[in-house]
């Protein structure tokens, strides 16, 4: 079963538009601005779901189309936008993202943007890159990759070969890249996190405000990614089109390692040999050190675990991650559901599972509306994924653990971390504490009602 | 590149000093500037927050799926019974569709629809790409009127074809649409429809308590907790009251031709509002009997309520607010609100405030007061450390701006959980006012900022030790 209910409808989505994606990615660069070329619409409820999400002030332009430019073509008022953006916030880098509406009058952004930087004489001055995202072609996820990949075909250059080491993160939050940072630096003191949001959307309070961060990945850098060393590529399924690290292989010759989200000890240790391998380093006391303590967690909670029924919904790269994890510790992830399509998923995941001798039901394509009777007649005692499960866990009565891509009824999405055997530990001992509550918090009353009422019927 | 980077040129005629001696005016109403960071919505935006609280109408957006997308449940509008409207249905529009259209796509959407739920009402929101495919939604909503006999109401809310207001217009044509003929009533009660609540927090239900002690019985509510049923009576009703004077008036405006229902603008923020409001509504009935019960009821509620914000009044004397809101009358009722609790407002600015309702504002504010139309970060920035606010009222986007800046904060949004409205909001609202403006956490960020240690005394330890 991968289809939804319905086939003509969507119902309660468990997917974004391109540009979120898009948007997303450029946060994470240095002194970077966006533009989405639409209507002010679309800019907006973008923001507000960043914002929410990181509760950082998000700053992201419109090009404000109206009717005059959706008719008549959007080159002034795209170029107009620029103009005044670049006065605001005096940015290095400007990603323009496109809209569905952008994309179906076919607005050439490519063509507009090379008219702009002549007549405005900006060559150098500051980088403006170009990302068709059309709301209808794909979702927040591609739309994620694709304007990484777009920032390193626009930015890489043709370099002498150096020590870097190109980390393309996926959908992590801004300590689990902290973390990821910690655990590259026992390898190299070389490397290059592209996105880097971890001081852009987690910036400490300080007494003068910017509103536009420096933190992110610096342009600098990204020009050196096609003399690195390797490519490691966090995003498993992310097609080939899409991938940053597809095109540094293909036009530079940097070997791609491509790997899941380091969640659980799988794919923790597929992270950590693969940075081994690249630095012919050996994997150093603290790593094994760590390693060792989640194990000791897992045998701790395996028993409570084991009574875990899942399901799991949102971006397929944490779909992955987060079911192997829970594969690894005896939580059966009955139920995985992503509104992106991904044949892989399905695939990995079955196969992961049948090795433990679980069965899973893979969605992919789907919504809130399929999921929400199946988490009933599956048995699900717990909810992992985005705050878009709510609904359901209200509905269903169903604990939700947050992880992934909108949180925005809960504080410290930001600073969850949930990747490297820290990580991993953190995000099982929080199942595992929801479940032992499942079990102990009616337990007085359970008790009484299937063992104490019959014994006074009897 | 210009040498004021704070204010763009095309913004200056929409940012206004209040100096009370010269007849300056702000510009408003017009598109936003590109590239400006405009905190407006669109078109699709003002059609579903003013639409989707109607409980059991199904709410199906025909476009791709980001619309559907970000607009999910994320309000708090309550309902008594059915809870359609929380749910988010989209005919999630592929690049197949955009090529070869998405009016089979949508007849076969509406069709499953009618199959699973079968519902009374199904209103259809247009959004910026089938504006510009070209899809006739008009025609398909009669279509599938016709074959299922329910009522399919298109909602013409294409993003780009106006701002949040025009979405407001779009709204109350559908709900205009919604609505059926007036009866012969021999009703003897003083029946109202009261406009422009949307439920949030329970709100419409207070206000809706509030006139039924006084002996006021209310029709519908549009939109809060509102059924299509209701909708459709709403014409058989003596007058209408309008809170939300943006998104309602029109509406108003146009039931007063076709049913020759008369309206009256009320606010039910803060005390001095509610109070009149009551009084006016009463007023409004000529029944000696409600006129009296209402003098009771607001007698009985301002000492009380006045007694609590007494409480709280000492701890917020001369505090400033900047304000930044959706709505002129809600920026207006919000300057009173926070007048009547002693806070002066320094910054007023809405999102879609009209020429009447920025006199007002004018008039209402002092010398030296900040009138913004549709704003972004970077003047809210310099006005607000310009005029020291040390309150910021907004939505979901404005607060994480007003925290880095150190600044308290008041939601007054779609998406909160506490009603602010009648008395017993103002009593919530001047205990959030409280709770945030005197916080522990201020006095940290005021004595040493954010950096923390400063040098000097880590120099002279360094002394010490020697």
């Amino acid at each position: 079963m991968s289809k939804r209910n319905y086939t003509n409808l969507n119902v309660n989505p468990c997917k974004m538009c391109m540009p979120m994606g898009g948007s997303l990615a450029f946060k994470g660069i240095e002194k970077s601005m966006i533009i989405i070329h639409g209507s002010q619409g679309c800019s907006t409820y973008i923001r507000r779901h960043i914002a929410a999400h990181y509760n950082e002030p998000v700053d992201i332009a419109s090009s404000s189309l109206t009717e005059e430019g959706t008719v008549y073509g959007g080159s002034s008022n795209l170029k107009k936008g620029l103009k005044n953006l670049i006065r605001l916030y005096q940015p290095s880098v400007i990603g323009v993202l496109t809209t569905c509406l952008a994309e179906t009058i076919g607005e050439d952004i490519q063509g507009i943007i090379r008219e702009f930087i002549l007549e405005e004489d900006l060559e150098d001055k500051v980088h403006i890159i170009p990302v068709s995202t059309p709301g209808y072609q794909a979702t927040q996820y591609e739309g994620y990759y694709y304007a990484l990949r777009q920032m390193v075909e626009n930015l890489a250059e043709e370099v002498a070969h150096n020590e870097y080491i190109n980390i393309v993160v996926s959908d992590v939050t801004c300590e689990d890249i902290r973390e990821l940072k910690r655990i590259a630096s026992f390898f190299s003191d070389k490397i290059i996190i592209l996105p880097d949001i971890s001081d852009t959307l987690d910036a400490p309070y300080t007494s003068e405000y910017s509103k536009l961060l420096s933190g992110g990945t610096k342009i600098n850098k990204i020009k050196l990614m096609g003399g690195a060393r390797a490519t490691v590529e966090i995003g498993a399924l992310i097609k080939d089109a899409y991938s940053p690290g597809k095109y540094l292989e293909e036009t530079y010759g940097v070997p791609l390692y491509k790997i899941s989200v380091p969640i659980g000890l799988e794919y923790v240790d597929e992270f950590i040999k693969a940075l081994s391998q690249i630095t012919h380093k050996t994997i150093p006391k603290e790593l094994e050190l760590e390693r060792g303590r989640m194990l000791d967690g897992m045998i701790d909670s395996h028993k409570y675990n084991g009574e875990g029924v899942g399901a799991i919904f949102g971006s397929p790269e944490l779909n992955l991650a987060i079911s192997s994890l829970c594969i690894e510790n005896g939580l059966t992830p009955k139920l995985v559901m992503t509104g992106s399509k991904s044949k892989k998923l399905k695939e990995i995941i079955e196969e992961k599972a049948k090795r433990f001798h679980m069965e899973t039901i893979v969605l992919e394509d789907s919504d809130f509306s399929t999921l929400q009777p199946m988490v009933k007649q599956c048995g699900i005692n717990i909810l992992i994924g985005s705050s878009d499960g709510k609904f359901v866990k209200e509905k269903v009565k169903v604990p939700l653990i947050r992880v992934g891509f909108p949180i925005h009824d809960q504080i410290g999405a930001q600073r969850k971390l949930n990747v490297g055997y820290k990580g991993s530990l953190r995000l099982l001992d929080e199942m595992t504490n929801t479940l032992m509550d499942l079990k102990h918090d009616d337990y007085r009353d359970r008790m009484y009602d299937d063992y104490y009422t019959p014994l006074l019927k009897a | 590149m210009s040498k004021d980077p704070i204010i763009l040129e095309d913004r200056k005629s929409f940012v206004l000093l209040n100096e009370k001696k010269q007849n300056n005016t702000i510009d408003c109403e017009k598109d936003s500037v590109s590239g400006a960071v405009s905190q407006r919505a669109c078109v699709y935006c003002g059609a579903r927050v003013v639409l989707n609280p109607v409980t059991d109408a199904v709410h199906l957006i025909h476009g791709p799926i980001g619309c559907s997308s970000y607009t999910w449940d994320i309000r708090g509008s309550l309902s008594s019974d059915e809870e359609n409207y929380r749910n988010s249905y989209s005919t999630d529009l592929q690049e197949e569709n955009i090529i070869f259209g998405g009016e089979k796509k949508l007849e076969a959407a509406i069709d499953e629809i009618v199959e699973t739920l079968s519902p009374k009402v199904i209103f259809v929101y247009a959004t910026c790409v089938v504006g510009v495919i070209g899809d006739d939604l008009v025609g398909v909503s009669k279509k599938k009127s016709k074959e299922h006999n329910i009522k399919v109401i298109t909602v013409q809310s294409s993003g780009f074809a106006g701002n949040k207001k025009d979405g407001y217009k779009a709204a109350c044509h559908a709900l205009l649409s919604l609505m059926g003929e007036k009866k012969k009533s021999d009703e003897k009660d003083f029946v109202i429809n009261y406009l422009g609540d949307f439920n949030l927090a329970g709100e419409a239900w207070i206000i809706k308590k509030y006139l039924k002690e006084i002996g006021v019985k209310t029709n519908v509510v549009m939109t809060g907790d509102s059924t299509c049923d209701q909708i459709e009576n709403a014409g058989n009703s003596q007058y209408n009251i309008v809170q939300c004077a943006g998104s309602m008036t029109y509406l108003a405006k146009q039931m007063q031709m076709k049913y020759n229902i008369p309206f009256e603008q009320v606010s039910f923020f803060g005390v001095t509002d509610t109070a009149n409001s009551i009084e006016k509504i009463a007023l409004l009935s000529g029944d000696e009997a409600i006129m009296e019960k209402a003098k009771a009821l607001i007698a009985r509620e301002v000492d009380k309520t006045n007694a609590i914000l007494d409480q709280f009044m000492k701890r917020l004397r001369g505090k400033k607010v900047a304000i930044y809101v959706g709505g002129g009358f809600k920026a207006i009722s919000l300057i009173k609100q926070f007048r009547d609790i002693g806070i002066e407002s320094v910054i007023v600015g809405t999102q879609t405030g009209k020429k009447e309702e920025y006199k007002k504002i004018r008039d209402l504010t002092d010398e030296g007061t900040i009138i913004l139309d549709d704003t972004n970060p970077s003047e809210l920035e310099y006005f607000i450390k310009q005029t020291g606010a040390d309150i910021l009222v907004g939505g979901v986007k404005e607060r994480p701006l007003a925290y880095k800046l150190g600044l308290a904060f008041i939601d007054h949004n779609h998406e909160r959980k506490h009603p602010l409205c009648g008395f017993v909001g103002a009593v919530n609202f001047i205990k959030e006012v409280d709770l945030t403006v005197n916080s522990p956490v201020w006095t940290f960020i005021n004595e040493q900022g954010g950096e923390g240690y400063e040098q000097k005394e880590l120099y002279q330890l360094e002394r010490q030790s020697l």
